[in-house]
């Protein structure tokens, strides 16, 4: 019965979502109040019979009602109960429910903050996420029902894929889908102000915020995906350019040049119809995203769902979303011309480079991605590429945009002379420089590459102090806690997501450079070394979880004779699929982690034990938080609140400063 | 400069430095492909030497063996039509048993052993690597022409 309810509810919520596609829209265009107003009960109503939806499948899996197919093949009556509660998004019907979900979250949480839209502009606004939703909820009616039923239902679950059964994955597919989907609205602000021809620095204002929210969640749930694969996959390893990483790491790179490029539009006025074909663009790679994670047309440690079908309705979607609003583009975007013109030698230009970089940048990852599949396609043989292509591509795109980061602040809007610009960036350089050489010639590691990123990560740092006390120093006379407050919310917001990137670069630096790692055989008592660490081998207890049998060796790790940690790494076989898990061990440290897993066991009784020893790997995290929590910072800023109470001033110019 | 020239200025820079990455990503693109080949195409020298390629199969049965050391193990990949030796230093995926199927990247070696730097196993139970089905299937489409 309450499966059934929850399908109902999706279909209401489909047709809720057809009224607010279409009837808002009809409003907008004859402009017509009453049918404009419908938009905001519809989203409204909408969301209320997804959320219903998804309560019932959570209650599907809280009871374990095999008998809808989705849960049998997810769960298992000896899953710990919030692991059923996660199961729900475990695989692909339940994590497209959790899109749909999401998108009418941020749906009504636009019909909640939109009191200061025009009418009109919201309605068409109101519309195209309408639009979306419909794509979406027929996707999940016509080929991914997670309510369809198994008569007669199972006696017991298959369980949740193992992988899956941890912390990590409680937040991280939330967390990334409130980001993906989040940019659903930049793109609806900005196919809404296609349509109504109006595009200034009004639209770019009230984009803002939510597109910095919605980088904030993409921002935080890559973070906590890497981690995962950092600690779950039991490799030592963060990051592998592997495609389902890749699917959220190109909308992220194109969402980070539309943050930059919104802010000159606000400011400025310039960049209008490029703003506009970047939050596309960035919409239609989170849509490319979840085609390419849910088709199971690529080959990937960690792509799941596996049918043809539902690829193709994805990737028509896709088509239909990317054609009409290029189209769209078209036909509107040649009246955007203008917008306050700029020096070669000003902020503009230092935006400009950031954006054109970061496409590129997201352009050779989806080159990367892609390639492998249009030649396999063509039946022109099966190749993959592999970390080497991306690392080879992205370190010579990326210095540049630190280097710009750097000289950004420093420039004035609309015009500025480079000389006195070099000589207040001068002094940081050269520091940064020495420091680089210095730190990779006393860490022993003197490639090209360490010497690059400390040097870039050490300029980042020293530049941002710099630009503190600059910053600072603009008020003179005002007390120093005055002065702390006069900096706007926005400008703290810059400043600690561009730390946070030189806070990154030292954590991918180190751990590239210094990690160490050995697999090693070894039996009771026995004794191995890593990197000045000791480790003794305790030996293999039984350990039984609740749904799984574990293998758990304790080892003793020391340094100079001190005990620094006891490990307990494990190797689970859970019942339900006679799977096999490794569930490393770690001692999380501020400057190096000790990462211990285990392997198999040899005929002999002795164990393959992986040692690793990873410095500043944390700090590859602490970056990503730092960076999510200046998005924070940015989306707070007073201005935002302010334009809540009264309407924006229309007009790029009077805004210019 | 004026404006004229100041936007020339503008889009040449944009143009170059966009020229400037496409040709990075290219070069890159021509050093980092890594190719696929079934034991089969192996066997018949199809495989480059010297490079770094995939090969991909079921792990045939009763085939891993470990050495002394504990660590390096061999094993043979197949595509039901031919074999080829796989050696291996490190820790195996949780999914790597014999008769499932497995995707390795490495080089061939003179001796015609494949001398594997990473192994790829799925990680789900009833899946197999996309690759190493291909391998098989092609196999069994040479085998049924020949039969004919």
């Amino acid at each position: 019965m309450i499966p059934e309810l929850g399908h109902f509810s999706l279909v209401l919520a489909l047709v809720l979502a057809l009224v607010q596609a279409v009837v808002p829209m009809v409003g907008a265009s004859r402009n017509r109040l009453t049918l404009m107003a419908v938009g905001r009960p519809a989203a409204q109503g909408q969301f209320f019979f997804v959320a219903f939806s998804f309560a019932c499948l959570t209650w599907a899996f809280v009871t374990s009602d095999f008998s809808v197919e989705y849960v049998a093949l997810h769960s298992n009556t000896a899953t710990p109960l919030y692991y059923r509660i996660t199961g729900v998004w475990g695989s692909h019907e339940g994590s497209l429910l959790l899109w749909a979900l999401v998108l009418a979250l941020w749906t009504v949480a636009v019909t909640v903050f939109s009191r200061h839209l025009p009418d009109v502009f919201l309605a068409r606004v109101l519309g195209v996420l309408g639009w979306v939703s419909v794509g979406f909820l027929a996707f999940l009616l016509v080929t991914s029902n997670p309510f369809e039923r198994l008569l007669p239902g199972a006696p017991e679950g298959r369980d949740l894929n193992p992988l899956l059964q941890d912390p990590g994955m409680i937040i991280h597919p939330p967390l990334l889908y409130m980001g993906y989907v989040g940019f659903s609205v930049a793109f609806a602000f900005a196919i809404a102000a296609l349509l109504s021809g109006r595009m200034d620095a009004a639209w770019a204002r009230w984009s803002r915020p939510w597109t910095t929210v919605a980088w904030v969640f993409l921002t935080a749930g890559i973070a906590v995906g890497s981690g995962w694969a950092y600690y779950e996959l039991g490799w030592g390893g963060w990051w592998f350019w592997d495609p389902v990483e890749n699917a959220s790491f190109m909308p992220w790179l194109l969402g980070t040049a539309l943050i930059h490029s919104l802010a000159v539009t606000e400011k400025r006025g310039a960049f209008r119809s490029w703003t506009v074909l970047l939050a596309i663009g960035a919409f239609s790679l989170s849509l490319l995203g979840t085609f390419l994670v849910r088709s199971g047309v690529i080959t990937s440690v960690h792509a799941f769902a596996t049918d043809p079908k539902r690829g193709l309705f994805i990737l028509f979607l896709l088509v239909v979303v990317i054609g009409v609003s290029l189209l769209l583009y078209a036909w509107r975007a040649p009246r955007l011309a203008g917008g306050g013109g700029f020096a070669f030698v000003s902020r503009e230009t230092a935006l400009l480079g950031n954006n054109v970089l970061l496409s590129v940048a997201s352009a050779s990852v989806l080159l990367g991605t892609l390639y492998p599949l249009f030649l396999d396609a063509l039946g022109m043989g099966k190749i993959s590429v592999g970390p080497p292509y991306f690392e080879a591509v992205f370190v010579p795109l990326m210095t540049p945009v630190v280097v710009l980061m750097m000289f950004g602040p420093f420039l004035r809007w609309k015009g500025d002379t480079l000389g006195p610009v070099l000589r207040r960036v001068a002094p940081a350089f050269a520091a940064s420089v020495a420091i680089g050489v210095g730190t990779a010639f006393a860490i022993g590691h003197a490639t090209p590459r360490t010497v690059l990123g400390l040097a870039l990560a050490a300029w980042v740092v020293l530049a941002s102090v710099q630009q503190l006390a600059a910053r600072l120093g603009e008020r003179a006379g005002a007390s120093s806690a005055a002065r702390l407050r006069g900096i706007p919310s926005a400008w703290w917001g810059m400043w600690l997501a561009h730390l946070g990137v030189g806070i990154f670069i030292i954590g991918v630096t180190l751990v590239g450079s210094l990690n160490q790692s050995l697999d090693v055989k070894m039996r009771d008592g026995q004794r191995a070394e890593l990197a000045g660490y000791g480790f003794v081998f305790r030996g293999v207890q039984d350990a039984a979880g609740p749904n799984y049998d574990a293998a758990r060796a304790t080892l003793e790790v020391s340094r100079d004779g001190v005990a620094i940690a006891t490990l307990r790494p494990e190797k689970r076989l859970y019942r339900a699929q006679g799977m096999p898990m490794t569930e490393a061990s770690i001692d999380i440290g501020p400057f190096r982690d000790v990462y211990v897993s285990l392997g198999e066991q040899l005929p002999d009784g002795s164990w393959i034990v992986s040692l690793y020893f990873k410095p500043f790997i944390s700090w590859i995290w602490l970056g990503c938080a730092l960076m999510a929590l200046g998005g924070i910072f940015a989306a707070a800023d007073r201005r935002y609140r302010r334009l809540a109470e009264r309407s924006a001033p229309a007009g790029a110019a009077r805004q210019a400063a | 400069m004026k404006p004229r020239s100041k936007r020339l200025v503008l889009v040449g820079g944009g143009v170059a430095l966009l020229v400037a990455a496409v040709a990075l990503v290219l070069n890159a693109f021509q050093q980092n492909l890594v190719f696929f080949h079934t034991p089969t195409e192996v066997v018949a020298g199809k495989a480059p030497s010297g490079k770094t390629f995939r090969i991909g199969g079921l792990v045939e049965t009763g085939s891993i063996r470990r050495e002394a050391d504990g660590i390096t193990v061999r094993f043979a990949v197949t595509d039901t039509a031919k074999t080829i030796p796989v050696s291996y230093r490190g820790t195996l995926p949780d999914l790597f048993k014999e008769g499932k199927g497995a995707v390795v990247q490495g080089r061939l070696e003179a001796d015609g052993t494949f001398r594997a730097t990473e192994v790829l196993a799925k990680h789900d139970e009833n899946y197999m690597p996309p690759e190493a089905a291909h391998a098989v299937e092609q196999a069994h489409k040479a085998g049924a022409t020949v039969a004919q």
